[in-house]
């Protein structure tokens, strides 16, 4: 029997399907590799004062469907999704969004202003932690590195960057456009404390970030399926374009058997 | 202007709600002030990428921060972490590049920064191009927006005493149009004219700052009657003159000749000291004072 978090978290999957069809909106692939996660933090990780950072802005989507999973964003805003007049872009920005801190959407730059925020909390001698959201392909920034070693120089244990693994990126699979599958190890040798977790299990997430780094950063490495339920699963076509409406009927009745396996 | 700077900071940021972030530059510049902010003052590393980002996670949670770097590694390196990080989200932070234009001269043309006054205006970042070291104590206030402050070498004459920080300042009477100088190219002016009598030369106007409210209403009636002379140790594009040029237009103002001298980048293929790139550019001390001979 599924618990409230398994039922709204279809729900918030349902919403999120909705908003990009009705939009005709892309990037649904990644939205769906971090959904899981992003419902797992907000709803089971997360306290008051803990800070968000998506790095990975294209999966703005899945944020806007997890606030409204938490009754912060309301159904009107989320018909206004990419459109003409709307305060939630295709990728995060602006004032309209709570508990939005920074504009994503160009890769690489969440580790750096988390570490920034885990900066801040410590020096205000404060119990809060940050957590930052990361695609796997990003990782192809230098900057993130910079980042990453910024940090475990830093000893800044309140700092968790959780990366979405899914493995494929804009124009192909992360290991054949330039080799970047083995995220964990390159991340552990950078002298960060990295945790393994199947992506789509919202528990095991929540388990994972329940302690902050011995001492240094959590990086949590989200091993994931792009695209995840939906008929384009784990293929490339998902990064990029939005959804038919037999497709979307179709992922929609996938989902909704998915709740009524309960 | 790194120790007045330096001690500009001491004086007016030394609390408990500022940071001080440096990419691993300020020898023999900031030890007092790594000494004094302690855990509050973080060498970043050869990281100007992250050190943006980290400024921006800073001033997010309302600490005040000061970014610094020499000038060139300061705004073109991390220039998407500015546009981003700091610029889209309005944050307070202050960068400081310290050498602007040809400053760090027999460096070579990767340490110089001829374009970031105009890269940092388009963000909508304040730009303040200091003229003389005892502006920096007004300057180092607090910051309320994106701000870039360009740092040079205070080029007054000897035994001269600047007139109070003001984005503009007229630093030499002259009766004959008038000349904008920015930032410490207007010790190089005063160098040149001070000698040259009233009626012969401009009047001289150190510039610091490119908002285009505080021009004031004298040196519009001086260009209106003479000519305009605008030197900068920066590029033609998005520099004082164009600035200046736009401004007039708009107000319909008539200028009875316009002579411009900005910093030309490499002409020659070679490379020097500060003051040979200078003389390149015709802003060095003679050159200026040829130009004010010469009829314009």
């Amino acid at each position: 029997m599924k618990n409230s978090f398994d039922n709204l978290l279809i729900d918030t999957k349902l919403r999120l399907l909705k908003m990009h069809h009705e939009a005709n909106a892309g990037h649904i692939g990644g939205n769906f590799s971090s959904i899981d996660a992003l419902m797992a933090l907000h709803h089971l990780v997360m306290q008051a004062d803990d800070r968000f950072v998506i790095s990975k802005g294209h999966s703005a989507g899945a944020l806007y469907a997890t606030l409204w999973s938490l009754g912060q964003l309301s159904d009107e805003a989320l018909s206004t999704f990419t459109l003409d007049d709307s305060v939630l872009p295709g990728h995060p920005s602006g004032g309209g969004i709570p508990g939005l801190l920074f504009s994503t959407g160009s890769l690489g730059h969440g580790p750096s202003l988390s570490a920034g925020l885990a900066l801040a909390a410590r020096h205000r001698r404060t119990s809060q932690r940050v957590f930052c959201l990361c695609s796997d392909g990003e990782w192809q920034e230098g900057s993130c590195w910079e980042a990453l070693t910024f940090a475990v120089h830093q000893r800044l244990d309140n700092l968790a960057i959780l990366i979405d693994q899914n493995g494929l990126q804009g124009f192909g699979r992360t290991r054949d456009v330039i080799s970047c599958e083995d995220l964990g190890p390159r991340v552990a040798a950078f002298g960060a404390h990295v945790r393994n977790v199947d992506g789509h299990d919202p528990a095991a997430i929540a388990e994972a970030l329940h302690s902050p780094g011995p001492g240094v950063p959590v990086v949590l490495i989200l091993d994931t399926v792009k695209g995840k339920g939906l008929h384009f699963e784990d293929r490339l076509e998902s990064h990029y374009l939005p959804l038919t409406s037999e497709q979307y009927l179709a992922a929609r009745d996938t989902l909704m058997g998915k709740g009524n396996a309960s | 202007m790194r120790k007045a700077f330096a001690a500009a900071v001491l004086e007016n940021h030394n609390t408990d709600d500022c940071f001080f972030l440096t990419g691993d530059l300020g020898f023999m510049a900031l030890e007092e002030v790594q000494q004094a902010f302690g855990s509050r003052f973080v060498n970043a590393g050869v990281a100007e990428q992250n050190m943006v980002g980290v400024a921006a996670g800073l001033a997010r949670e309302n600490l005040r921060v000061i970014v610094y770097s020499i000038a060139p590694f300061c705004y073109a390196r991390p220039f998407e972490q500015i546009r981003n990080d700091i610029c889209l989200g309005a944050l307070p932070v202050c960068l400081v590049g310290n050498g602007g234009g040809y400053a760090y001269g027999h460096m070579g043309p990767t340490h110089h920064a001829l374009e970031d006054c105009s890269a940092m205006g388009a963000l909508g970042v304040r730009v303040i191009v200091p003229a003389f070291d005892d502006d920096l104590r007004t300057l180092m206030g607090r910051f309320t927006q994106p701000t870039y402050l360009r740092l040079g070498y205070d080029a007054r004459p000897s035994g001269t005493v600047a007139p109070a920080y003001s984005a503009w300042r007229q630093i030499l009477p002259g009766r004959r149009g008038a000349l904008a100088a920015l930032g410490p190219l207007a010790g190089v002016a005063w160098q040149a004219l001070q000698d040259v009598p009233e009626e012969q030369r401009p009047a001289v106007w150190a510039v610091c700052e490119f908002d285009e409210a505080a021009i004031p209403d004298a040196f519009h009636q001086q260009v209106a009657n003479g000519p305009l002379y605008v030197i900068e140790e920066h590029v033609a594009h998005g520099g004082l003159g164009m600035h200046l040029s736009f401004s007039i237009a708009k107000r319909g103002i008539g200028c009875q000749a316009f002579v411009h001298r900005p910093a030309l980048g490499y002409p020659t293929g070679r490379f020097g000291s500060q003051g040979f790139h200078r003389a390149q550019c015709g802003l060095d001390v003679a050159s200026v004072r040829q130009m004010i001979a010469a009829p314009a």
